[in-house]
């Protein structure tokens, strides 16, 4: 077992895990951030993509040894209360979700492309956007929630 | 039959691209996934599977697995030989069909790689999978079959026991079925016969969530949450295959990360979860790994598709004949042997064909098993049809819209009794397929696609049409009763008054993305006038909604909304006696709009009483009028009377690198007509979605086995789906022709994409390319196989016509150096 120290989403955990243990495992069983999913086991689908030190990562690639004294964000603390996220707003206005088990992870993967990024055309979040799958948008809106997030930094009109 | 324009909304909801409601929660990773739930003492299972195709097991030792830390208890099929029962098939074909026993967890042999032979019991996942690395078997390996054509002719049995590798010959034919004539005369007589075969690879589903399992057995129900689309189903089958009392079993689908089909199945895993909750008494779980899920959840498609078309020369179509060998891999699933057969009404299609024929041989192979997947038969079918409609075409020398133009059923012959017996209520195909010309610029691409022809150039341009139509809404229960499907099509809904003016609305068909909490909140909001933001839509827990039958088949909205309306019309009605208690007014004097009994003359400006007064009278019970029951909820059990025709036309645009073999979508559009739409958002989302899962079996994903029967694409690494630097954005519009077999007006949309695209894309890839002198390429058209055909065509004399080529060297048929293998 090895002591690890790193603040999720403004909270500060100390714990003892196993050397094996992968970041996503620690944050989903002994954190219970949920919110956060694994979809595959070969950091293929991104469905695990939090922010660590303020880069998106596949925390499913990541050990919980690793991320020892950095600073984590999962989807369960993007939004700020009750207020949405840019990105989080734009996803439900372009309707960039069916089932949503993609979603944590492509919210997370498209905070970071438009923090590197501010005004990407449909080409660059296309290739950025790469390494996140989705099964049900065939990733039209998903891209359009992207843009329309650097558009406007909110959402469209509500219906 | 007319096209009406969108309705204008108004107030009503129906209608109105309404936000979704379950997407607060996604979005903020407040979900409920399967694999989320931690129960107190909880276990975790670790299955171990077979590396052998088809193997007999002569030893398996457990005692070191069972002696490895943290470990309660090691599972054989020898333990639950007695108890697992046989999976069930619910779709017996034929009386004769076919099927070996089909257990959880093997016991003497096993018939595909991934199938199961023991499970480790551990207190954590981690120490299960260690332990399961200890599972000692022994197997003698047995000569396996994994190809589907080796498989039909018999030689290697995948069931020494069966004596033949045929499940089911399933057969419908024109004149046995009084709905056309005879299509061997046709064929006889016909001055165009086009024969080809074609290859539908089998595919993978690939939800997005891994399949879970929790089976609680602490108190007095057993509670299974599954990351199911049927807990319903799962419920009752459950309760037939363990004997155990329906009563007994409470299914709840929580959050379901996709399904397609997939999910669409009573696994062995949930067997098994249910059997170690019972050894243990404790809580137990399963949850797969992505490797785990593509090896041992169901496949889709697999099959190989004869068809011949009899044509006169002036392209009027005579006759169809179809032979499918579809594999159903090792064993039968929930409804496997049905899956190729729900094609056999789709092949004829738009196309007024006077004679058709159709035969499908189940076939048993070493190999995963087959099932549902999005489209389930009719993808096939359309796949087929639109694919040798274009043959026609080249064939005659004509534009491929053309020739189906002239071969449709015109709007003016609605409602139109197909060839398979099928009444389509409603279509115009015409004005899909004005539209969708329109936005394609469909005679501009054909200009240049000249230009690049005549002018050699290394990328050429390829135009794909596909004008589908499908049967959805599944299904009226009399029509599946007479294909020996062992359940009805019906759906249930509930519509329940809060005192407090809230409504609850409990739905039977159980959503995994499809946004039913959004789409039923607004058909309700409409039926009952009350807010949107006040209906509550529940769903996925037997307990809570105790009768349903699910989600698949593009029945939802078309089912299951329309039970949700007769339930509230139910709720309505009963509300009307205590209105007119209420007004001192006649019933018969009363009228109801938007929420409110009002009494008819007695002019604006009137209160009258709101439906949610009622809700609350009726919850205190102080004034109602004698004898009645004080209550206004109300149930509704809908069977459909006849599916839902939804069309439509897509066009494809490719561009082929014909040095590198590499292909590129340039434009993709499509017209669809799913008649009235409750939520133009959701429904734009549901075709996108299909889209791209067709357009991947038409250029990337395949499951490919090697000869050992041992599954290549195990991974994401291999099996590749497509990702969003691989596809293009759409341009999609409607046309709307109301259904007139439900109150909505609408035709089911959850398959549409999926069935339309593929063959629009291989049609457009092989446009590009005929000039070369290529006639077909197998699925997937990877840059390999593309280049590969471009390379054989081009050492092959050209054929002038389409003959029957059903021989080993013919033209067309598919070479060694484009069929499979390679990815
Ligand atoms: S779980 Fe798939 S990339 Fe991490
Ligand atoms: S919304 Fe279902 S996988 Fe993306």
């Amino acid at each position: 077992m090895t002591k690890i120290s790193m603040t999720v989403d403004g909270v500060n955990y100390q714990d003892e895990v196993e050397p094996r243990t992968l970041l996503v495992h620690y944050l989903r069983e002994q954190l219970g951030k949920t919110g956060t999913v694994v979809g595959c086991d070969t950091s293929n689908c991104g469905a695990c993509t939090v922010h660590l030190d303020g880069r998106s990562v596949k925390s499913c690639n990541v050990l919980a040894v690793q991320a020892d004294g950095g600073e984590v964000t999962t989807i369960e603390g993007v939004a700020d209360g009750e207020t949405l996220s840019p990105v989080q707003e734009a996803f439900r206005d372009c309707h960039a979700l069916q089932c949503g088990y993609c979603t944590p992870g492509m919210i997370m993967q498209a905070t970071d492309l438009l923090r590197e990024n501010p005004s990407p055309d449909e080409d660059y979040v296309r290739q950025h956007m790469e390494g996140n799958l989705c099964r049900c948008t065939g990733y039209h809106n998903i891209v359009r929630a992207v843009l329309q997030a650097a558009d406007a930094g909110t959402g469209g009109e509500q219906a | 039959m007319t096209i009406t324009e969108e309705p204008q909304t108004g107030n009503r909801e129906v209608g109105r691209d309404r936000r979704r409601k379950e997407d607060q929660r996604l979005i903020t990773g407040r979900t409920r996934w399967t694999d989320n739930m931690q129960l107190p003492g909880m276990l975790h299972l670790t299955m171990v599977r077979s590396p052998f195709a088809h193997a007999r097991i002569t030893n398996l030792d457990t005692t070191e697995a069972k002696a490895a830390p943290g470990v309660i208890a090691v599972l054989t099929g020898a333990d639950v030989t007695d108890l697992q029962g046989s999976l069930p098939n619910a779709w017996p074909v034929t009386p004769e069909q076919k099927a070996p026993p089909h257990p959880a967890i093997a016991v003497d042999r096993v018939a595909f790689s991934g199938e199961i032979v023991a499970v480790v019991i551990a207190r954590s996942a981690a120490a299960g999978r260690d332990a399961a690395e200890l599972v000692d078997v022994d197997y003698e390996e047995l000569d396996a079959v994994t190809d589907l054509k080796a498989a039909a002719a018999d030689e290697v049995l995948a069931h020494p026991d069966l004596g033949t590798n045929e499940s089911a010959l399933w057969v419908f034919d024109s004149v046995e079925a009084g709905t056309g004539e005879d299509v061997e005369a046709a064929i006889r007589d016909a001055d165009v016969l086009v024969e080809r075969e074609f290859r539908q690879q089998r595919l993978i589903p690939s939800f997005m969530e891994p399949r879970s399992v929790v089976v609680d057995p602490t108190g007095e129900q057993f509670v299974l949450w599954s990351s199911t689309q049927v807990p319903h189903i799962l419920r009752l089958m459950l309760a037939l295959t363990l004997g155990v009392s329906e009563s007994k079993i409470r299914v709840i689908a929580p959050d379901v990360g996709g399904g397609f089909g997939g999910k669409l199945q009573v696994t062995p895993e949930e067997v098994i979860t249910f059997l170690a909750a019972r050894h243990t008494g404790k809580p137990c779980k399963w949850n797969e790994t992505r490797s785990e899920s593509l090896l041992s959840a169901h496949h889709g498609r697999d099959q190989w598709q004869k068809l011949t078309l009899a044509a006169r020369a002036d392209g009027t179509v005579t006759g169809l004949k179809v032979h499918l060998t579809a594999n159903m891999g090792a064993y039968l699933g929930l409804v496997t042997s049905g899956v190729p057969i729900l094609g056999a009404f789709m092949f004829n299609a738009i196309y007024k064909f006077p004679a058709y024929r159709f035969e499908c041989q189940n076939v048993f192979t070493n190999m995963t098993w087959t099932d549902a997947y999005r489209g389930a038969g009719r993808p096939e079918a359309t796949f087929a049809i639109e694919r040798m409609m274009d043959e026609l075409a080249t064939e005659l020398g004509r534009d491929p819209l053309e020739v189906r133009e002239q071969n449709w059923i015109k709007h003016e012959e609605f409602p139109f009794t197909t060839v398979a017996g099928l009444e389509y209520d409603s279509g115009n195909y015409e004005a899909a397929t004005a539209r969708a010309k329109e936005l394609f610029g469909y005679a501009e691409l054909r200009a240049e696609q000249a230009r690049r022809r005549e002018s050699g150039d290394r990328v050429q341009l390829g135009i794909g049409v596909s004008t589908f139509t499908e049967m959805c809404g599944l299904a009226p229960s009399r029509v599946l009763g007479a294909l020996s499907y062992g359940a009805g099509g019906w759906e249930h809904a509930s519509v329940r008054m809060l005192p407090s003016g809230k409504v609850e609305v409990i739905t039977g068909s159980s959503a995994h993305g499809q946004g039913h909490e959004t789409a039923w909140s607004q058909i309700v909001a409409d039926e009952l006038g009350v807010p949107f933001e006040d209906i509550e839509v529940l769903h996925g827990d037997t307990q809570i909604s105790h009768k349903g039958l699910d989600t698949y088949g593009s029945r939802s909205l078309v089912v299951g909304g329309q039970a949700v309306i007769a339930a509230s019309r139910k709720v309505v009605e009963k509300a009307r006696p205590l209105a007119a208690h209420a007004l001192e007014a006649h019933e018969d004097d009363l009228e109801f709009s938007a929420g409110r009994f009002t009494v008819k003359g007695a002019g604006e400006g009137q209160e009258g009483v709101a439906l949610t007064d009622l809700a609350l009278r009726v919850f205190a019970a102080h004034d109602l009028p004698d004898g009645t029951e004080p209550g206004l909820d109300a149930d509704a059990t809908y069977d459909p009377v006849n599916f839902s025709y939804p069309h439509g036309t897509h066009l494809c645009a490719m561009e082929i690198d014909t040095e590198t073999g590499e292909s590129t979508m340039r434009s993709y559009v499509c017209v669809d007509d799913v008649g009235h739409v409750v939520n133009p958002l959701i429904v734009d989302g549901q075709i996108h979605g299909g889209l791209v899962q067709g357009i991947a079996q038409a250029l990337w994903e395949e499951a490919v086995y090697d000869d050992q029967g041992t599954l290549i694409t195990g991974s994401f690494v291999d099996y590749t789906l497509p990702t969003s630097a691989d596809t293009i954005s759409f341009v999609t519009d409607r046309t709307v022709t109301p259904s007139t077999t439900n109150d909505l007006g609408a035709k089911g949309v959850g398959e549409a994409g999926t069935i339309a695209s593929t063959p629009a894309v291989v049609n457009a890839v092989l446009d590009a390319l005929r000039p070369l002198g290529v006639t077909d390429i197998v699925m997937p058209c990877t840059p390999e196989r593309v280049w590969n055909a471009i390379q054989g065509a081009a050492h092959q004399p050209l054929t002038e016509s389409a003959a029957p080529h059903f021989e080993e060297s013919a033209p067309n048929q598919d070479t060694p150096e484009t069929e499979g293998g390679t990815l």
